[in-house]
């Protein structure tokens, strides 16, 4: 039972690209149509779970194998979720070491720059978009706030984390 | 999509004095140690509330200065295409970089070793109770918070880095395809991803003939 968790998250780990958010659609379809380890309103309440504590969004795939199969399905979850895509980067890093003195690598890597802050805008959206349906009206104010606070001022996060919990303590 | 987002960024490609109102993070940067790498990386995992790629850049641009905005911003754009967490491919890089093997490892470490403790701890409350704890509230103003701040991070990158004209239009495009068309992250990856490296070449002088 722990191989088969390990092989699977192995396998969701080598297909994610983009991340945790990006793999939750296979994530599903392996461990709940295709295993039956758990039942859809379980792994909506995983993922309600592991976005509550802090950290990489991957851990919901830790929170799943919790529920399949104790502390041992945790191990494995996180286990076969992070070494594939761990490995794969230390050898492209290895790689970029390599070809650093390449003309070419630089202006490449430069290429994939975009790509990488348009998607990074396009999840705080999709993330302000869900805050606003289970926030009410409140939601968008603390976005606009605190995406200000972070672009145009060098304070810290962390007020701004402490103040939109705060004002959602009070007012929500 | 909120249109504030979208007038305010349209502000700042057509008046880009906006990003001239920034002060440039002095240049020089320090090699972490392999503790350092560990410690820097544990307040990551600690403070990522709503996913970690805020508090990764936090950390090892502004708070640390181990890498430039340029240079984190290059690990970042290869840890997206790669599989796997974004950031964690990040952390692997930037470990390797600075003390090999062991720096990769006590870099991810100290990314995970927190956060998987808090959850553990969730976990058992939840089988306990068999639901959420009593967080529900403050959590919607956290997770609005932090939408706000990765929104945030990414203005702010795209001011630091003074994208060339086409670079700020591959970023639009790419995330207008993954915010409001909703489509697959590789399929973004797959047709930008070479579009942008073609443009960046050519910018660089590199597919130009004579």
């Amino acid at each position: 039972m722990l191989l088969q968790i390990l092989g699977t998250f192995a396998v969701l780990s080598l297909l994610a690209v983009g991340g945790a958010n990006a793999v939750l659609p296979e994530m599903h379809r392996q461990l709940v149509v295709l295993r039956g380890w758990l039942d859809d309103a379980t792994f909506a309440q995983l993922y309600a779970l592991s976005q509550a504590a802090p950290g990489p969004n991957i851990l919901v795939a830790s929170a799943m194998g919790w529920w399949i199969a104790g502390t041992g399905g945790l191990a494995m979850a996180t286990l076969g979720m992070l070494l594939p895509s761990a490995a794969l980067a230390w050898g492209v890093a290895g790689l970029t070491i390599r070809l650093r003195h390449a003309p070419w690598l630089r202006p490449a890597q430069a290429g994939l720059v975009p790509v990488a802050i348009g998607l990074m805008l396009a999840a705080g959206l999709v993330m302000a978009g869900a805050s606003a349906e289970a926030g009410g009206w409140l939601a968008p104010a603390i976005v606009l706030a605190s995406a200000l606070v972070v672009w145009r001022t060098p304070w810290s996060p962390l007020w701004v984390m402490a103040g939109g919990g705060l004002a959602g303590l009070l007012l929500g | 999509m909120p249109s504030w987002t979208t007038l305010r960024f349209a502000a700042s490609m057509v008046r880009p004095a906006w990003s001239r109102a920034l002060p440039d993070l002095p240049a020089e940067t320090h090699v972490p140690t392999r503790l350092d790498l560990f410690l820097g990386y544990l307040k990551v995992g600690l403070l990522g509330f709503g996913g970690v790629a805020v508090w990764s850049r936090r950390v090892v641009v502004e708070e640390r200065r181990w890498l430039t905005e340029r240079e984190y911003a290059e690990l970042l754009g290869l840890g997206q295409i790669l599989p796997g967490p974004n950031i964690g491919n990040v952390t692997v890089m930037i470990g390797r970089r600075f003390h090999g093997l062991a720096g990769a490892v006590l870099a991810t470490a100290g990314l995970y070793a927190a956060p998987l403790a808090i959850l553990l701890g969730l976990c058992l409350a939840y089988e306990r109770y068999g639901g959420l704890p009593g967080v529900a509230t403050a959590m919607h103003g956290i997770a609005a918070a932090a939408a706000g701040m990765v929104i945030g991070t990414a203005l702010k990158m795209t001011a630091r880095l003074r994208l060339p004209p086409e670079a700020l239009a591959v970023l639009l495009l790419a995330a207008v395809a993954a915010a409001w068309l909703r489509l697959p992250l590789p399929v973004i990856v797959l047709v930008l991803g070479p579009l942008s490296i073609a443009a960046a070449l050519w910018r660089a002088g590199l597919l130009r003939h004579g």
